[in-house]
């Protein structure tokens, strides 16, 4: 047995660490379209103390750690592109702290998203997170450490603006804690009144150290939630149309999305609209606003509602479980999305992109955007569905995908959980000395380059 | 491409996204999939078995002692099934789990306790290792007829006749089905093994030949109707033998009891407990009985009966399904499926958790002296919980 198993083991005892073919298979690779590379172990903490003694271990011998959640962010942020060690964080799942009045919660850095979802609605009833659309068993901090976005984005902003507080463990293996409870025992800012360096690790893709607690803001639960779903096939209104639609500061969630398949939805956009109240007449008066502010392009004939009785209950769930059977479409197992961050009023040249690009590379497509912080910007998903059993496909998926990128930086779009190859495109692109700042962060915060090298990499 | 094995149902695996959903209840409360709880790998997940059963068939990974440690793992309990979000193959994933431990088998690469298991049932026609005389060890003293035209044959199984647990079960549902005046009769040292955890444990030559075996014997017996003790049986007989040529009405003792209850034939006196039941897999999941238990347990005068969190469907296995009773692979440790099982009992406040299958009441009886908590909760049958109603 080699000394680094064997301090490893010491470290989380024998059922923390494998390196067992069959874990190496399985945690070299992620659902996206991304070729797998081998971690030399796998690493199950379960405690702040032992990701420390894991990071020193990894200092002293220079082994690159990847921490990683569910693994579902699709392109291949926790493949060990350098080997070395994947953290599986989900047994640290503790919900250690909820502060209802003060309206946020603090759990350890593997806790799905789920769990937290069913602890609130037993305990806090009146209380919510920003629940993404992504799989239950996605964590919160891989959530919060790549900028997702959830159902509360269009109100609050991304997923990662309602951190309220973190632990971290820096690449040199100091915990360290950031926002409020640096100086306190209470977790409600992540920053603000002293400089936020929460930025320091929100959104660094696990490359500045490993998140190990979140405090993450909550929100009233209200009573009552409805949607609407407003149809037009005019994809040059849907900017206003959005507009039209934050304007009103109602609604709580709003999604555009188009897709070839169903039938009974091709050629048009869907926009799915949510709203809630504590009591019918409050969803009733936002129903009103929400029409009202719908009513010229019902009159123009270019849109209109669309009756949801059989899609109701589907729209409603949270998280959607429907959204991953995208994945099944062409008999399947996967699907990979390129989704940048852009302003609301280039939807229709993206929506043109994708059609495009899916005729080009003959893929199956769906396209989704979520409003973000009352439509300043969206997250635009330029998916493509693929068959895993399709290497050709999946080559198509890949270099279509690369396209949207291109696509993206070239209008001015800022590339949504990036790949490492995404990466090297915005990077190459940015002005040098924000370049310069990137790297002087890294090269501070992680001296021996160890923390899920080969992402965000600065030569 | 080449594939290195070629598994019914293997031009599916690919299908799988590992999106996780398989792991949860469906209110998310915890992990349900007790091979990934117990683990906590992503390859004891359902999703995680999916990939790796497409990496071996690809010739990405070789077959080993820890790959098939992963597939016995597997405790059977159908909640992937039923959490998995894809509905065109949803359904056929107990199958290809299956499907993987017959190749293991035929591979002779499986984990010795399984291979213990097999040769325990080949050698004695149980997994105990015990001679078939003792299988009427359980009757005691009481007066329970060989089968000999009866109404009913009471088919008792292997846990309920050797397992100290099961046998006291055995005797509860006997007296129960006795003091009810049912006609039923024991094969008695004839029964051999159902040999429902032998086909869930991928050895289908050998569950085929119990099969056979015992549908011969009942038919010559004049069997026409089987009340089991424990859901494996029930299962075995109800979902497998009939394709083998089994046409017996298949009945598990709840669903019995239930009607004795209703048609007044037992009529319980009371029992002033506050009570909690643990749905067997067997019975739930695979075989949709969930409110029969709770009826019985709700027509008990002062009963109080409570739910855990985790029911129905939605149930917590114990750890005990896929063979894991008897190979106790996915048992040890706190996270063992059984202890975090009794410890969501617990919160409940129920003094007593109700049972409908030997293995449960063995598995969960064995997680309250693990917790220590045999002062605060004890495992008890339905059966049982009827006969101290009845004062039998």
């Amino acid at each position: 047995m080699s000394d680094i198993l064997k301090t490893l083991i010491e470290i989380v005892g024998p059922k923390g660490v494998s390196n067992n073919p069959e874990e190496i298979w399985y945690y070299s690779r992620d659902p996206g379209v991304l070729e797998a590379h081998k971690p030399d172990f796998v690493v199950a903490p379960k405690t702040t103390e032992q990701v420390q003694q894991i990071v020193l271990l990894a200092n002293k011998e220079n082994i690159p750690i990847v921490p990683m959640g569910n693994g579902m962010s699709l392109t291949g942020l926790v493949i060990p592109l350098k080997g070395g060690i994947v953290l599986d964080m989900k047994r640290m799942n503790k919900i250690l702290e909820v502060n209802p009045v003060a309206r946020y919660v603090v759990v350890e850095g593997g806790t799905s998203q789920g769990v937290l979802k069913a602890y609130l609605q037993k305990h806090y009833p009146q209380l919510r997170h920003s629940l993404p659309d992504a799989p239950a068993a996605t964590t919160i901090a891989a959530n919060v450490a790549l900028h997702g976005q959830g159902k509360l984005t269009q109100q609050y902003g991304f997923n990662s603006d309602m951190v309220t507080g973190l632990e971290v463990v820096l690449p040199t293996g100091k915990i360290c804690r950031i926002g409020s409870p640096s100086i306190g025992s209470y977790w409600f800012s992540k920053g603000p009144s002293l400089p936020d360096i929460s930025g320091l690790f929100l959104g660094w893709l696990g490359t500045t150290g490993i998140i190990t607690k979140v405090g993450l803001m909550l929100y009233p639960n209200k009573k009552f939630r409805e949607v609407e779903l407003f149809v037009t096939d005019r994809v040059e209104l849907i900017p206003e149309i959005l507009y039209k639609l934050t304007y009103i500061e109602l609604l709580e969630d709003i999604n555009v999305w188009f897709a070839p398949r169903p039938l009974v939805f091709k050629d048009t956009f869907q926009i799915t609209i949510y709203f809630t109240g504590d009591d019918e007449e409050e969803v009733e008066f936002k129903r009103k606003m929400l029409w009202n502010a719908m009513q010229q392009y019902i009159d123009s004939k270019d849109g209109g509602f669309m009756s949801i009785q059989y899609l109701k209950e589907r729209l409603l769930e949270m998280p959607q479980r429907g959204v991953a059977e995208f994945a099944d479409v062409p008999k399947g197992g996967g699907f990979e999305y390129s989704g940048p961050i852009i302003p609301i009023d280039h939807f229709p040249r993206y929506a043109a992109k994708l059609v495009a690009l899916a005729q080009r590379y003959n893929l199956l497509y769906s396209g989704a955007a979520r409003l973000i912080s009352g439509g300043h910007s969206m997250m635009f998903a330029i998916s493509f569905a693929f068959n895993r059993d399709d290497k050709g496909m999946m080559e198509r998926v890949k270099q279509a995908l690369d396209e949207a990128t291109q696509f993206a930086l070239e209008q001015g779009g800022i590339p949504w959980k990036p790949n490492f190859l995404e990466q090297r495109m915005i990077l190459e692109r940015m002005d040098p000395n924000t370049r310069d700042i990137f790297k002087t962060i890294k090269e501070t915060l992680d001296p021996k380059h160890i923390m899920n090298p080969g992402n965000w990499e600065i030569s | 491409m080449e594939k290195a094995y070629s598994i019914k149902y293997g031009d599916i695996v690919h299908r799988c996204f590992r999106c996780g959903y398989c792991k949860f209840p469906d209110d998310y409360t915890d992990f349900n999939c007790p091979s990934y709880r117990s683990f906590g790998w992503d390859t004891y997940s359902p999703g995680g078995r999916m990939w790796l059963i497409r990496a071996w068939i690809n010739d990405e990974i070789k077959t080993s002692q820890h790959l098939a440690e992963i597939m016995y793992a597997c405790a059977a309990c159908d909640n992937c099934k039923i959490q998995c979000v894809f509905p065109k193959f949803r359904d056929y994933l107990p199958y290809i789990f299956e499907e993987a431990k017959i190749k293991l088998v035929e591979e002779g690469i499986i984990p010795p306790l399984v291979k213990n298991y097999f040769k325990a049932i080949i050698t004695h026609g149980n997994p105990y290792n015990l001679p078939q005389e003792q299988r009427v060890d359980w009757v005691h003293e009481m007066q329970i007829p060989e089968f000999n035209g009866h109404e009913y044959l009471f088919y008792v199984g292997c846990v309920g006749s050797f397992d100290e647990i099961g046998q006291k079960m055995a005797r509860s549902v006997a007296r129960v089905l006795l003091k009810a005046n049912v006609s039923f009769g024991i094969l008695g040292e004839e029964e051999t093994c159902d040999g429902n955890d032998v086909r869930s444990m991928g050895e289908t030559e050998l569950f085929k030949q119990l099969a056979s075996e015992n549908i011969k014997k009942f038919k010559e017996k004049g069997v026409k109707k089987i009340i089991t003790l424990d859901p494996h049986a029930f299962n075995a007989f109800k979902n497998y033998y009939p394709a083998l040529g089994s046409d017996m009405e298949v009945f598990h003792h709840i669903e019995i009891f239930e009607r004795l209850l209703k048609d007044k034939k037992i009529s319980p006196s009371g029992y002033a407990k506050k009570v909690t039941y643990h749905d067997p897999c067997y019975l739930g999941r695979h075989n949709g009985i969930y409110q029969q238990p709770r009826e019985i347990l709700k027509m008990i005068p002062s009963l109080e009966f409570v739910e855990m969190h985790q029911h129905g469907v939605n149930a917590f296995c114990c750890g005990g399904g896929g063979g894991n009773f008897f190979t106790d692979i996915i048992n040890s440790g706190e996270d063992s499926p059984n202890r975090v099982r009794i410890r969501q009992a617990l919160i409940t406040g129920a003094s007593v958790v109700a049972v409908a299958c030997p293995y449960c009441e063995k598995m969960l009886s064995d997680a309250v002296k693990t917790e220590g908590i045999d002062d605060r909760l004890e495992v008890l049958s339905i059966a049982e919980i009827i006969e101290r109603a009845l004062s039998i």
